[in-house]
């Protein structure tokens, strides 16, 4: 398939009139500055109930307070480990689950509400891959009708939308004639992959959200479908937010960063600066955590203790602090503010240590890693 | 700590005495049968592993190595899988153990550690319970007394505040803290030989580097040969001594650490450790290996890597490649071994 030949969604169901997407995205509404999606203090608590009256007694604090943007064309990696809230993000994000409080604005247009976008013309924009690529594939369905459902719900006839299903799978590497009527159990997880990212595709989506897409593969199927990624990226001319716990992946992958903690952004920027200078002594931590394929470069201690606390109370002020090798007064009593994004180049962190004004006895520098240093010495010697 | 760590039982006396391997596998085969069809899981592996010696057995999902683990603890279904091959830990032919023997030989000879620890765990007994019923039923000890070693083994493997965490149900845990209990339970009766199928897969990379090298840390204290099972070459870097890499249910490359993973001579070798994403590479392609594992329904004739190697020749598809030496102790099992890497060895000799 050629990108001349895709039918834009807007003229599905219509004489299809083909319009070519790349140079120049006529979908594109706010112009290039303006970011595809915003994000202002989304919040997700997951209510407990318990006692003899089944009354609210706690909650999750999955997502808090968490302000962002996604520019376009850009790759927006998230990163964070497990009950951090990034797939309560990109659900949120999808509107997949309600917001307890906050704003969602794609390319301008507020998403719901009476004059916002509706979750109909959101689905044509954005859609999303999970992690699991059997669980989000309908197992009654040959896989060429998974792909084709989406274009069917918004009014594409059934000839066309199958030919884009074909057009679809041959450009994620499937040969249609071959896998286009075989069910999901016959493929294997990269195939399944391939067929979730076609899917998604389907109804020519501006951005993509990853949730986790190439964690369940073996290495080389994923990096396989990572190069896939890349090459759809280019091709459809998509942004992505790719969520991961994999900081390799991420960096490869990713323009700009963000880093999650227990439901809040500690950490944001452009991913050379993030992984060359990280602020935030969580982000060190976790990129110390990252092992040497060299069996020579052995980590002798853990660069951090513990797990990560229960989301149900986490720690007042800084959520960090109680695994923060550097926690002082100040980080118990106030939680420490991220700061005010300007533009793609801005690298902020939610760490008292970056704000000279803290009180924080490190206020203006950061100390060295310890586990990082202990590396050197290593080298050195 | 009061805990005896040296290994003194009569079973393995004698090869931690001698130059006998603890363990030895001689071309072990698996197959799942069943009415439609049969799966060849493992098709002729051998390896030894020596007192204190740290196996890493890394391959992809299918490549049998996780199915080779369970064989050496006879955890397979008796009906369905077929084994062939001689397996020996200690003084004990695996195969031939009846099974009250096996219930003896697993846990104080044998033990073994799971990816998931909250499935591997039983969620209506407390952790000391867990330890407890372990030491109890191989050391016919005290209640009260196997509650102290419970106690020790809690502390031994870094638990903060074991007193408290010893009442606790698995479910109240945190993932780092449930696979440290299932360390300590595996470890509660100093077995000889450990085996690990994927312990920190499931955990975040902060706590999964804790995992390592607290087993890294009991491994050389406690004297035990570990067979440390992964797909993750970066894990096996951090702990193994020897490396061996399963495909399709071989052995396709074995050799020290650093051997295989600084100077890899098998061409799937190779092709993992540059599909392995790194953030350098940023704006190129990865390399990656094309294609997918082969079905173990129907296994190529020849070389089970050749459709996806891209120095496969017409020979590859023959038969299969046998055991190639590279060096003292360093195995490939390709057939082009000397003219793919003739001028490596060239340079690094």
């Amino acid at each position: 398939m050629t990108p001349e030949s895709r039918t834009a969604p807007e003229a599905a169901g219509q004489p299809s009139r083909p319009v070519p997407v790349p140079p120049g995205d006529p979908r594109d509404r706010g112009g290039k500055a303006q970011p595809i999606l915003t994000a202002e203090n989304l919040r997700r608590y997951f209510p407990i109930h318990g006692g003899v009256l089944m009354r609210k007694i706690a909650a999750v604090k999955a997502v808090d307070d968490v302000s962002f943007t996604v520019l376009k064309g850009e790759t927006l990696g998230v990163v964070g480990e497990s009950g951090c809230g990034k797939s309560t993000l990109a659900r949120l994000l999808m509107c997949l689950m309600p917001l307890d409080a906050g704003k969602l604005v794609f390319d301008g247009d507020p998403i719901g509400g009476a004059s916002g976008l509706s979750l109909r013309e959101l689905r044509r924009n954005m859609q999303i891959v999970f992690q699991d690529s059997d669980a989000s594939l309908n197992p009654r369905l040959p896989i060429e009708d998974s792909i084709a459902y989406g274009p069917r719900v918004h009014g594409m006839p059934k000839g066309a939308a199958r030919k884009l299903a074909h057009d679809l799978l041959q450009r994620v590497g499937l040969r249609p004639e071959l896998f286009g009527t075989r069910y999901p159990h016959e493929l294997s997880g990269g195939q399944k992959q391939r067929v979730n990212i076609a899917r998604a595709l389907a109804l020519n989506p501006r951005l993509l959200i990853l949730d986790e897409a190439v964690s369940a593969l073996d290495k080389s199927v994923a990096a396989q479908v990572l190069n896939l990624l890349r090459y759809l990226k280019r091709h459809f001319n998509l942004t992505y937010v790719f969520i991961s716990h994999d900081l390799n992946v991420v960096q490869y992958i990713a323009d700009r960063v963000l880093v999650m903690y227990l439901g809040q952004i500690v950490e944001i920027g452009p991913a050379d600066a993030i992984y060359r200078q990280p602020k935030h002594p969580y982000t060190r931590a976790l990129l110390d955590s990252r092992l040497d394929p060299d069996p020579r470069e052995r980590v002798e201690t853990a660069p951090l203790s513990g797990d990560p606390p229960n989301p149900i109370n986490p720690p007042s002020g800084c959520r960090f602090r109680t695994r923060c090798p550097f926690a002082e007064e100040v980080c118990a009593q106030t939680p420490p503010e991220l700061g005010e994004w300007i533009d793609r180049a801005s690298h902020l962190t939610a760490c008292h240590m970056a704000n000279p004004a803290s009180g924080h006895s490190c206020a203006g520098k950061l100390p060295p890693s310890t586990a990082r240093l202990a590396r050197v010495e290593a080298v050195a010697s | 700590m009061a805990l005896q760590l040296s290994i003194s039982k009569p079973g393995v006396a004698a090869s931690s005495e001698t130059t006998t391997p603890l363990v030895a596998v001689e071309d072990l085969h698996v197959k799942f049968v069943s009415r439609h069809e049969t799966v060849q899981a493992v098709n002729g592996v051998s390896f030894d592993l020596r007192q204190g010696e740290v196996l890493c057995i890394i391959g992809e999902s299918g490549s049998g190595k996780s199915v080779t683990m369970r064989a050496l603890m006879r955890l397979l279904p008796k009906r369905r899988a077929q084994i062939t091959g001689r397996m020996r830990v200690g003084d004990y032919d695996i195969r031939a153990l009846s099974e009250s023997q096996l219930a003896k030989v697993r846990g104080s000879v044998v033990s073994m550690i799971f990816q998931e620890p909250m499935t591997a765990l039983d969620p209506v007994y407390t952790i000391g319970d867990q330890i407890a019923e372990t030491v109890i039923r191989h050391e016919h000890i005290s209640r009260r007394a196997a509650m102290d070693r419970a106690l020790e083994l809690l502390q031994l493997v870094k638990v903060p505040s074991p007193e408290r965490r010893l009442n606790a149900y698995p479910h109240e845990l945190s993932g780092g803290l449930r696979q440290r209990a299932m360390i300590a339970i595996a470890l509660s009766c100093r077995p000889s030989l450990l085996l690990a199928d994927e312990p920190t897969t499931a955990l975040d990379a902060t706590v999964q580097i804790q995992v390592l090298v607290l087993l890294r840390k009991l491994q050389a204290e406690f004297g035990m040969g570990l067979i440390f099972v992964t797909h993750d070459l970066s894990v096996a870097a951090q702990i193994a001594d020897k490396i061996a890499v399963m495909y399709a249910g071989r052995i396709i490359e074995y050799g020290s650490a650093r051997d295989v993973l600084m100077s890899p001579r098998h061409p799937y070798t190779i092709g993992m450790l540059a599909s392995t994403v790194h953030g350098e590479a940023r704006g190129k392609d990865i390399e990656a290996i094309p294609g997918s594992p082969p079905d173990l329904r129907s296994l190529p004739p020849g070389c089970s890597f050749a459709p996806r190697c891209k120095f496969a020749i017409a020979a590859c598809n023959a038969s299969v490649p046998p055991v190639g030496t590279v060096a003292p102790g360093h195995t490939s099992c390709c057939i082009r071994l000397d003219d793919l890497f003739v001028s490596d060895a060239v340079t690094a000799s």
